[in-house]
């Protein structure tokens, strides 16, 4: 009986703590700001304004202004022409599910699509009438660390899905590569919407793949190369580069001479790139927006703090 | 009013049914809801993961799995030395604590690694030497506290207990996201919680190994000695032979996937599948073995992973075939993961119960490391039809032998 007692008392103390540290840490809405309305009008740096999770926006010539804060949550945002693409996790889901929303240039939903998977990488192609994307996805629950992703694209104007681009035809030294365990991550368009790139993973080893969307068929064009990013004019991919297990040094590879630049940043970035401009890149690290020259000179210079997912409008 | 009594009390011995939960030792029911409470903790954590990872820290999710095998690899030599250090210092429910409290402490580990990768790289694998620590001598326990005709029914008993838990976790888990408006920290911390409870009920109502035991048998000697004893070495050595040609559970549900199609979004939904199959059957199972025998029942369930494999790859693709074939996957886990602990457990001396089932678990384990490799390559070098039928074949030839060998009498 006596154990019996000392078994209930124990269990209610530690759920009572449970509870408390649980209400505790809820955020505290109440001192949150009326969101601000957004538009995609040139000259912002938009981010997610890490402590909120929501979509911020500042001058891209004075960062340091007073941040307006919209109403739009986000774990990943990336913007380009009049389109925007917010990853979200839906609340409540485990394993978790995210919307891909698609967005207008004030902001307003265009369309979603709900995925399996948690929130990598957000990108929107230079024209606008691609958005596509990275996912994490997990096997099953027994083995908890057994990761893979899944990048896909959503064409906005048709409303065509490609769920996972696994299927794109690879060619590596001229011959089909075919592989059970490919992965691929962080794609980037070029300009004219068909050209493209993106990471491909398969027995430890990363590839630069070159792709063509019309005839979805791609080449590999050089190893190590992670979540490329290409400039806006279509000549360098900003990428991070393995340099040791989980440290990614922030690199520019030059596709018509394919000599790589090491960026002045020497911390291990995560991330994938964002051009502001042919000349900046910029990243998320530490939860903060940081821009460094894409020649490798200069010094890294935070733009915001407590950000993440920059994107920028032009 | 006198005939009347005694035929009342006859009708009770003899017809009454009880549920299978009051059938076996308390201790056994103990250790079962103790893990049970455990899996909640646990299973919540796996569960968040994932997101804690990519989102809570913007860490990548990819550089973890590298890790893995080598965590698989220590869990192992830790198990192998929990058992023996269990047995040695004649302290199972102290050992196994031990193990419990490690997990339960790892919990609030999590949350002071912060976004260390080192950090939450060493929390993860003192996790699992946890997990590692516990498991031979909370089966010894299991073993002990049974008569040796039921061993089957109590380790089904406690697999289902232990199941229900690994069903509960993921809720619990998306409770806490809901009510904390997405605080991971909460997660972990109620995940803590949750753990000392099991801490606390073990240390309450689980017994320690009940009866005295020869004082001079636990050496280290005494425990390479088991090695010497045939019987033992034989099914030590077949359940390694067997885990060798055994398919891992997630290429299972790769494999489900590809054949049909499933969603990303249900993908993590299969292996619910499975554990609900081995819930239901858990118990069933384990009583047929104590009748039939052990190791008949073992094989059995070997045949059932063969022919969900055949299913898998055979000519005919329905949504039915699917869901029977998952449903085997499950006839597989509730025939041979307890049912193997309970024919192992006789052959071994009770003085030495868990550093025996420490090393047929970790024989088993092992081999079904290196058969994840194995499998992978041939799925790489010969794709997948022809990987899983070789892979099938295989499994079919060296149960048979087993069957042939027969290493244990039923």
């Amino acid at each position: 009986m006596k154990k019996i007692i000392l078994a209930f008392a124990g269990t209610l103390v530690l759920i009572a703590a449970a509870v408390i540290y649980v209400v505790s840490s809820r955020p505290d809405t109440a001192a949150a700001l009326p969101p601000a309305q957004l538009t995609l009008a040139p000259g912002q740096l938009l981010y997610r304004d890490v402590s909120t999770g929501r979509i911020a926006s500042v001058p891209l010539d004075n960062p340091g202004a007073k941040p307006k804060v919209s109403g739009l949550r986000c774990d990943r945002f990336a913007v380009a022409k009049q389109t925007a693409v917010c990853l979200a996790v839906e609340p409540g889901t485990l394993p978790a599910v995210t919307d891909v929303i698609v967005l207008d240039d004030h902001l307003n939903v265009r369309h979603t699509e709900s995925l399996g998977g948690t929130p990598s990488r957000a990108r929107v192609s230079p024209d606008g009438k691609l958005v596509h994307w990275t996912l994490f996805v997990t096997g099953d629950s027994y083995a908890a660390t057994g990761f893979s992703t899944r990048a896909g694209i959503y064409e906005v104007e048709t409303g065509t899905l490609v769920k996972t681009i696994e299927e794109l035809a690879v060619y590596k030294d001229g011959s089909r590569y075919t592989a059970a365990d490919v992965n691929f991550w962080g794609i980037t368009f070029a300009a004219d919407g068909n050209r493209f790139y993106t990471t491909l993973g398969t027995g430890g080893k990363t590839y630069l793949v070159e792709g063509d969307y019309s005839h979805y068929r791609g080449k590999v064009v050089r190893e190590n190369v992670e979540c490329p990013s290409l400039s806006p004019d279509g000549t360098r991919v900003a990428f991070k580069k393995k340099v040791g297990d989980g440290v990614w040094r922030l690199s520019v590879l030059d596709l018509a001479t394919m000599k790589e630049t090491a960026l002045a940043e020497t911390r291990s970035v995560d991330d994938q790139a964002l051009w502001q401009d042919d000349h900046t890149v910029l990243y998320g690290l530490d939860n903060a927006v940081w821009s460094v020259p894409a020649d490798g000179s200069g010094t890294p210079r935070r733009l915001a703090a407590d950000a993440a997912s920059p994107a920028v409008t032009g | 009013m006198y005939i009347a009594a005694s035929r009342t009390s006859d009708l009770a011995a003899g017809t009454e049914r009880k549920p299978a939960l009051r059938r076996v030792a308390a201790n056994v029911v103990a250790l079962g809801v103790v893990s049970l409470v455990t899996d909640v903790s646990s299973e919540m954590v796996t569960a968040v993961l994932p997101l804690y990872l990519v989102l809570g820290l913007g860490l990548n999710p990819l550089q973890f799995g590298l890790l893995d095998g080598l965590y698989a690899g220590a869990t192992a030599v830790v198990r192998v030395l929990g058992g023996h250090l269990a047995d040695r210092w004649r302290r199972l429910k102290a050992v196994a604590g031990l193990g419990y409290g490690l997990s339960a402490v790892c919990k609030l580990g999590l949350i002071a690694a912060g976004s260390s990768v080192a950090a939450i790289g060493v929390v993860l694998a003192a996790d699992r030497t946890g997990k590692g620590i516990r498991t031979a001598p909370r089966d010894a326990l299991i073993s002990l506290s049974s008569e040796p005709g039921t061993l089957g029914r109590s380790f089904g008993v406690h697999r289902a207990l232990d199941t229900v838990g690994a069903f509960l976790g993921p809720l619990v888990a998306m409770a806490v996201l809901a009510l904390s408006l997405g605080s991971y920290t909460s997660v972990f911390f109620t995940s803590f919680c949750v753990a000392a409870i099991a801490v606390l009920l073990l240390a309450l109502f689980v017994r320690d190994r009940p009866g005295s035991v020869d004082r001079a048998a636990v050496s280290l000697r005494a425990a390479l000695g088991l090695l010497r004893s045939k019987d033992f070495r034989r099914v030590t050595v077949w359940a390694a032979l067997l885990g060798l040609v055994t398919v891992g559970d997630s290429f299972i549900y790769l494999l489900l996937q590809r054949r049909w199609d499933v969603a990303a979004t249900y993908f993590p939904l299969l292996p619910l599948g499975t554990a609900g199959v081995y819930l239901l059957l858990a118990v069933p199972l384990g009583k047929v073995a104590d009748r039939v025998g052990r190791w008949p029942v073992f094989l059995g369930g070997h045949a059932a992973l063969c022919l969900a494999l055949v299913l898998i790859c055979g000519p005919q693709a329905g949504f039915w075939l699917g869901v029977v074939a998952l449903g085997l996957h499950g006839v597989f886990y509730a025939a041979t993961d307890g049912v193997l602990m309970a024919a192992a457990g006789p052959l071994v001396p009770k003085a030495l119960r868990a550093t025996g089932l420490a090393v047929v678990q970790t024989g088993q384990a092992g081999a079904r490391m290196f058969s994840s490799v194995l499998f992978g390559l041939a799925w790489t070098l010969w794709d997948l039809r022809p990987a899983v039928l070789v892979a099938a074949g295989c499994l079919a030839a060296v149960a048979l032998a087993a069957a042939l060998v027969r290493p244990v009498r039923p």
